[in-house]
């Protein structure tokens, strides 16, 4: 086992040493800092846990723990065109599913993954408020609404220049 | 009699009217009353500061009248007139739930299962009478996980969360947590990453406590038996002191029975053209070890500044795992022995083969160890020759016993025999190194006399002695008081590190073991299931081996005296520190700042 070393830029290093000091390296801080640092630098790779874990002298394996555990946590960073897809119970009985996997499958990734260009990223959410155009999604702050699977190829096209 | 005690409340448990005191738990109140409760999750080592109840499998539940619901008897504690029941068929039905939803997400491979026969999941289907699992669900599933030492195999793991607490709160290193929810919730390391990219020292506490076949030892037994059916090969045996005192165990005998010349007979009936002992290595080590620190205590009593003390000992490779990845700053601090494991690799490779005219790549040293770091200590890069390590294979007290049952041999039965001469001799001093305190105690049994040129007045040193987890004593070398430190659990160790970076340390010399009791409770010894009355047992054992050798100190030992008249020379001279010395590694992460990334 050779030394692990880990590789960040400077400002996130900066920013991430920041946060943690902002809440005194409080172990009990750690959900606050990790939502500090999601919010600043967009998503927590392992590299970004490893510091945090440094600062806050706590094992990388209990911040991976807490990461792992919300779902709100990413480790992968946003496309640049964020997807999600509406799974609320109106949209659900509309066939929001059909419309999920269609971008999963059209995009080729999984749920909570980024395409290897960055471009794209895919998630799913509860109920968006749009319910009477529902199946609805979210392609940035932009809505589609009453959605079939077809619509899916047409609107990645538009993203696609 | 008679009198009431304000700290006994009265309760009833399976209708019999009982006096337990305050805060007891229902299970503790159950069990000193002969009702045993089944448990899983629940985990504990009394005595030895270990505990594990997160209160989550609900397999020990009971009925409580007036209660509406079920109470799990590990953490709910009695209250005056609590009435219990521990067998009602509604608590049954619960507990046959419990243990079948268990099954339901759990492969039934039980019958090539490392933990078969040994197994607390598999004990309660046998209690239970399980014969059908009623529930079909999805059963989650995990990659495998291999590292020099631990076979991790998540598909069997039940969330008991007893690994999380050893690795976490025992041993502070904190490769393991719980990740994930619900389903796919399991204990791993960060980033469901191998065990080897993580800070884990391999103790194998883990694995020791593990009540299924999620963790396990990475397995050398099939190597052996081919070395020992391979007749180009001279295969050569060494046995730690903590096997001596527990292999009996997977016999059947009591535990504390001390099986030292059955375990040679069955060595021998094994094939193995050599059987030898880690102890004379051991005593070899003291040697080493012991002159070092007289010399760094020589330097720092005639006012050197550089010198580092305390010395710190070396022999548990969990323990250097620990400071390496964890005080990188003071990789000078331990003593640069190597342990008696590689000593002994080391003199059988050079010294033993010279004399009996065997080639390197025709000696295969296999090291029997109660202990699972030693499976990677033998693995590392700088205790290979030429890409041919001095310790081929490191197998626990466990796989010895599998394969001695495996050649049907009947242990308990064995006449006793001796170990083969000269790296099978030893003393007392050697066989304490089992236990935490033994290593400190044979080095000042040596120390002492070197340091004064004078006889010890005792031999026995009782304050050196004891299971609490930091023990400290001042031994008087003839008007030179020496401050010597003891720790067990690396916890603990990180504790009196912390001191020695402050500044603040007292001590000349600290041993530290990173296992409950030191290697007496190993990863690799017979499983104890949370018994500590068995770790007693080979603690005691342990000081009566010690009391029944003829010689008990270390630099009295013949054949040691022989090595270095013949080979060595001197103790840290200039042959002893090429074969027996070492060095370490900072194997903690770096951060650096990476002006490529964008
Ligand atoms: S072997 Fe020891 S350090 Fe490694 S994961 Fe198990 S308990 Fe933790
Ligand atoms: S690996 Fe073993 S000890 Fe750890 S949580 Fe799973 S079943 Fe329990
Ligand atoms: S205390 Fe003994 S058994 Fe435990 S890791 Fe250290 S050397 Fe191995
Ligand atoms: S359920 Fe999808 S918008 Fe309400
Ligand atoms: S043993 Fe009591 S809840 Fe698991």
């Amino acid at each position: 086992m050779a030394k692990v070393k880990i590789k960040l830029r400077q400002e996130h290093i900066d920013i991430i040493k920041s946060i943690c000091k902002k809440f005194d390296y409080k172990p009990g801080e750690l959900i606050n800092v990790l939502h500090q640092v999601q919010g600043e630098i967009g998503y927590l790779p392992a590299e970004v846990q490893e510091l945090i874990a440094e600062e806050l002298k706590i094992p990388v394996s209990k911040v991976f723990g807490v990461v792992s555990f919300y779902s709100f946590f990413t480790m992968q960073p946003k496309g640049k065109h964020p997807i999600s897809v509406c799974m609320g119970t109106a949209c659900y009985v509309r066939g929001a599913e059909s419309i999920l996997d269609e971008f999963q499958r059209v995009l080729k990734i999984g749920v909570g993954e980024t395409t290897p260009d960055g471009k794209f990223s895919l998630t799913s959410l509860r109920c968006i408020g749009a319910c009477g155009l529902a199946p609805v999604a979210m392609i940035g702050d932009k809505v589609y609404g009453r959605l079939c699977p077809d619509d899916v190829k047409k609107i990645i096209a538009e993203y696609n220049d | 009699m008679g009198e009431t005690n304000m700290d006994m409340i009265k309760i009833t448990i399976d209708n019999k009217v009982v006096e337990v005191a305050k805060g007891t738990t229902i299970l503790k109140a159950a069990k000193d009353n002969n009702i045993n409760i089944p448990t899983l999750c629940y985990f504990e080592l009394a005595g030895m500061d270990i505990v594990n109840k997160p209160g989550s499998c609900r397999i020990c539940v009971v009925e409580v009248e007036g209660r509406r619901n079920l109470a799990p008897a590990c953490i709910t504690e009695c209250t005056p007139d609590m009435v219990i029941k521990t067998n009602t068929t509604r608590v049954l039905n619960a507990r046959r739930t419990v243990l079948e939803l268990l099954l339901s997400d759990h492969p039934s491979d039980c019958l090539v299962c490392p933990k078969s026969g040994d197994c607390e999941l598999q004990n309660l289907a046998i209690r239970f009478g399980i014969r059908e699992i009623n529930y079909v669900g999805e059963q989650s599933t995990y990659k495998q996980d291999d590292s020099p030492s631990i076979h991790r195999d998540m598909n069997k793991c039940i969330m008991c969360r007893r690994c999380e607490m050893m690795c976490n709160e025992f041993q502070t290193v904190g490769a393991l947590s719980a990740i994930n929810r619900g389903f796919t919730a399991v204990v791993s390391p960060a980033f469901e990453e191998d065990l080897t990219l993580t800070s884990c020292t391999f103790c194998g506490q883990c694995v020791a406590v593990c009540p299924v076949g999620a963790l396990s030892e990475i397995n050398h037994t099939g190597k052996v038996l081919r070395a020992l059916n391979d007749p180009t090969k001279t295969v050569v045996v060494q046995t730690a002191p903590a096997v001596r005192v527990a292999i009996g165990e997977e016999f059947g005998m009591a535990p504390g029975t001390i099986a030292t010349g059955q375990m040679a007979t069955a060595l021998r009936k094994l094939g193995f053209d050599y059987v030898f002992d880690t102890d004379w290595s051991a005593d070899l080590t003291i040697m080493e070890e012991g002159t070092e620190l007289l010399n760094r205590l020589k330097k720092f009593l005639a006012g050197d500044k550089d010198v580092k003390i305390p010395l710190m000992t070396s022999c548990c490779p969990a323990w250097v795992n620990f400071f390496e990845h964890n005080f990188p700053d003071m990789l000078d601090i331990p003593s640069t022995a190597k342990s008696p494991q590689q000593m002994f690799g080391a003199m059988a490779k050079s010294y033993f083969a010279e004399k009996k005219n065997i080639k390197r790549e025709d000696m295969v040293v296999v090291s029997v160890m109660p202990c699972l770091a030693k499976k990677y200590e033998c693995s590392r890069d700088e205790f290979k020759v030429n890409g041919n390590p001095d310790v081929d294979y490191s197998i626990t007290t466990r796989e010895l016993a599998s394969l001695i049952k495996l050649a049907n041999i009947d242990f308990a039965a064995l006449p006793e025999s001796k170990f083969d001469d000269p790296l099978g001799e030893s003393t007392g001093a050697g066989v304490i190194f089992g236990t935490t305190g033994g290593v400190i105690e044979a080095a000042v049994r040596t120390a002492y006399e070197i340091h004064t040129g004078k006889k010890c007045p005792k031999i026995d040193f009782e304050e050196l002695r004891g299971l609490e987890g930091i023990r400290s004593a001042t031994i008087d070398f003839d008007g030179l008081p020496i401050n010597i430190g003891i720790a067990h659990g690396l916890k603990n160790a990180r504790k009196l590190l912390e001191e020695i970076r402050e500044g603040k340390s007292k001590f000349h010399a600290i041993e530290i073991m990173a296992c409950p009791g030191g290697c007496i409770d190993g990863g690799g010894q017979p499983r104890h299931h949370g018994n500590s009355e068995i770790i007693k047992a080979r603690w005691n054992a342990i000081y009566e081996a010690d009391k029944n050798l003829p010689i008990r100190k270390s630099h009295e030992n013949p054949s040691i005296i022989q090595l270095y008249k013949e080979y060595l020379g001197e103790p840290c001279g200039e042959k002893s520190h090429h074969l027996l010395h070492t060095h370490y590694f900072n194997k903690h992460n770096v951060f650096e700042v990476d002006l490529n990334k964008k």
